[in-house]
């Protein structure tokens, strides 16, 4: 009986996560047609949702390589699951105070690493897994990614450079709804898939299904509406950042760095890796940047996210761990509920934080001051 | 676990169990031709189309369509092109993805 209770916690955090990283990488594929005009910022958040419903449905082979790769998952109990997914919404939430767009697959894999060190030592973490499978892509996947983009970017501009202005917008802006409906595809066939990796993972820890077993379709609708509904909710914080604050961006270099992250997410994913698609993104618009001679690249929002996607493993992992000691030390379902208070408590506390310096659709686009929040009364130019 | 039912082999080298160059090496080089070679193509696509054709009068600054017949054949080559092989991309995806159950 108390094990269904927490089944059935485990399986709400889990949707919850999911909303967060819905809205947390709606950056990823919007951020750079919000910032060129190509299209309208509501009508590519809800733009953005339904490609990652659909996506969701695609492909389950993230899926299976989450919940079997990294950690024993005969040593993983709902606690641990629970305790990891606790971490990681924090750490989500955190960083989407500060508008920094880390990647919610590093919060979720650490925050379930850490929860998992804590309840039985490290030999329960697959450590060549997390290296090969995790660590390593995560370093070179967004180099990859700036690679094709500086090239991508700089062969539009060879080949485009001669066109009038007004018709070179027009063309890519129409060039970029395609790219960027890719990427929130593509986004959907990836990191939807995580969760459902999770929540997976829960029902064979407790029984409810056999080790191995595929994902069954209720948890793959969940979440997929999970995921969409955090995008159309629009994480506008990030969406600045990544839009605006990295490198100023017009239409063709949008279009190249929607296209290098589609091509990079959608090949992991083909490969069955379950990628970083904050980090590829991040790469991309980077290298956007790079491609264009006489592009402003803001080095120091680059440097304070790579830190960013340095501490999200540790973090999250420790965030996980200490939820993961809290229930542990009450014990029981107790120590779930009150691990649960305490999270709807920390998130309350961040979103009425975030309330004071809001960004939204309408500041979006606000000239880059140097911080996440616009200077009061900024226009959208 | 992956099309070939190995689980989850993801970058990992099938023989010392770590990173696979080979996989690396791939995702470059199909990246590099999807996602900045069409993109490439698109931009060439959208050139062609803007050619000025005999007698054009410009009726706007933001126009695509310069009714050079020549330049919209080639446009229709590339764009034709760049959707058919985002068309393939995501059907190997979907075969792929399921094949793994």
């Amino acid at each position: 009986m108390s094990n269904d209770v927490v089944l059935a916690l485990v399986v709400i955090t889990g949707l919850s996560f999911d909303f967060t990283n819905g809205f947390h990488d709606t950056a990823n594929a919007m951020a750079t047609s919000i910032a060129t005009h190509a299209l309208g910022p509501r009508t590519a958040v809800l733009l953005s949702a339904v490609l990652n419903l659909v996506g969701a449905f695609l492909s389950l082979s993230v899926a299976a390589t989450i919940a079997n790769g990294l950690v024993s998952t005969g040593l993983v109990t709902l606690t641990v699951v629970f305790a990891g997914l606790a971490g990681a919404i924090i750490w989500n939430l955190i960083t989407w105070l500060f508008g920094i767009p880390s990647s919610s697959s590093h919060a979720l894999i650490g925050g379930v690493i850490g929860a998992t060190l804590a309840a039985a030592g490290s030999h329960a973490v697959k450590w060549q897994g997390l290296v090969s499978k995790v660590i390593i892509p995560a370093v070179l996947s967004p180099f990859i990614a700036a690679l094709v983009a500086t090239i991508g970017t700089y062969l539009v501009y060879r080949i485009a450079g001669s066109m009038r202005e007004g018709s070179r917008r027009h063309g890519f802006r129409i060039g970029q709804v395609g790219s960027a409906s890719l990427v929130s595809l593509a986004h959907g066939t990836n990191d939807a898939q995580k969760t459902m990796g999770i929540i997976t993972l829960a029902l064979i820890s407790n029984g409810t299904l056999a080790a191995g077993a595929t994902t069954p379709l209720w948890v793959i609708v969940l979440c997929a509406l999970s995921i969409a509904s955090g995008t159309y909710a629009g994480g506008w914080r990030v969406i600045r950042t990544l839009g605006k604050g990295l490198v100023e961006i017009e239409p063709p270099q949008g279009f190249a760095a929607e296209s290098s992250s589609a091509a990079v997410i959608l090949l992991s994913t083909h490969f069955g890796y379950s990628l970083s698609t904050t980090q590829v993104a991040t790469g991309s618009i980077l290298g956007c940047g790079l491609g264009k001679k006489g592009a402003q690249v803001r080095w120091n929002v680059a440097g304070r996210m790579g830190v960013a996607w340095i501490i999200t493993l540790p973090s999250a992992g420790l965030m996980g761990a200490i939820s993961y000691f809290i229930a542990h030390a009450v014990g029981g379902t107790a120590g779930v509920l009150v691990d649960l208070v305490l999270l709807i408590g920390i998130s309350a506390a961040i979103y009425w934080r975030s309330r004071r310096t809001s960004v939204s659709q309408k500041n979006v686009n606000s000239a880059w001051t140097g911080t996440v929040a616009p200077a009061p009364g900024g226009v959208t130019p | 676990m992956d099309r070939h039912g190995r689980p989850g082999t993801g970058w990992r080298d099938p023989v010392t169990g770590w990173i696979s160059l080979r996989a690396i090496g791939e995702i470059i080089v199909v990246g590099l031709l999807a996602g900045a070679g069409l993109p490439a193509l698109f931009a060439l696509g959208l050139r062609a189309l803007g050619t000025p054709g005999k007698g054009h009068v410009k009726v706007s600054d933001e126009e695509l369509v310069g009714g050079n017949p020549a330049g919209n054949a080639i446009a229709a080559v590339c764009f034709a092109v760049v959707l058919a092989a985002v068309g393939y991309g995501i059907y190997i995806i979907v075969i792929s993805g399921h094949g793994a159950k």
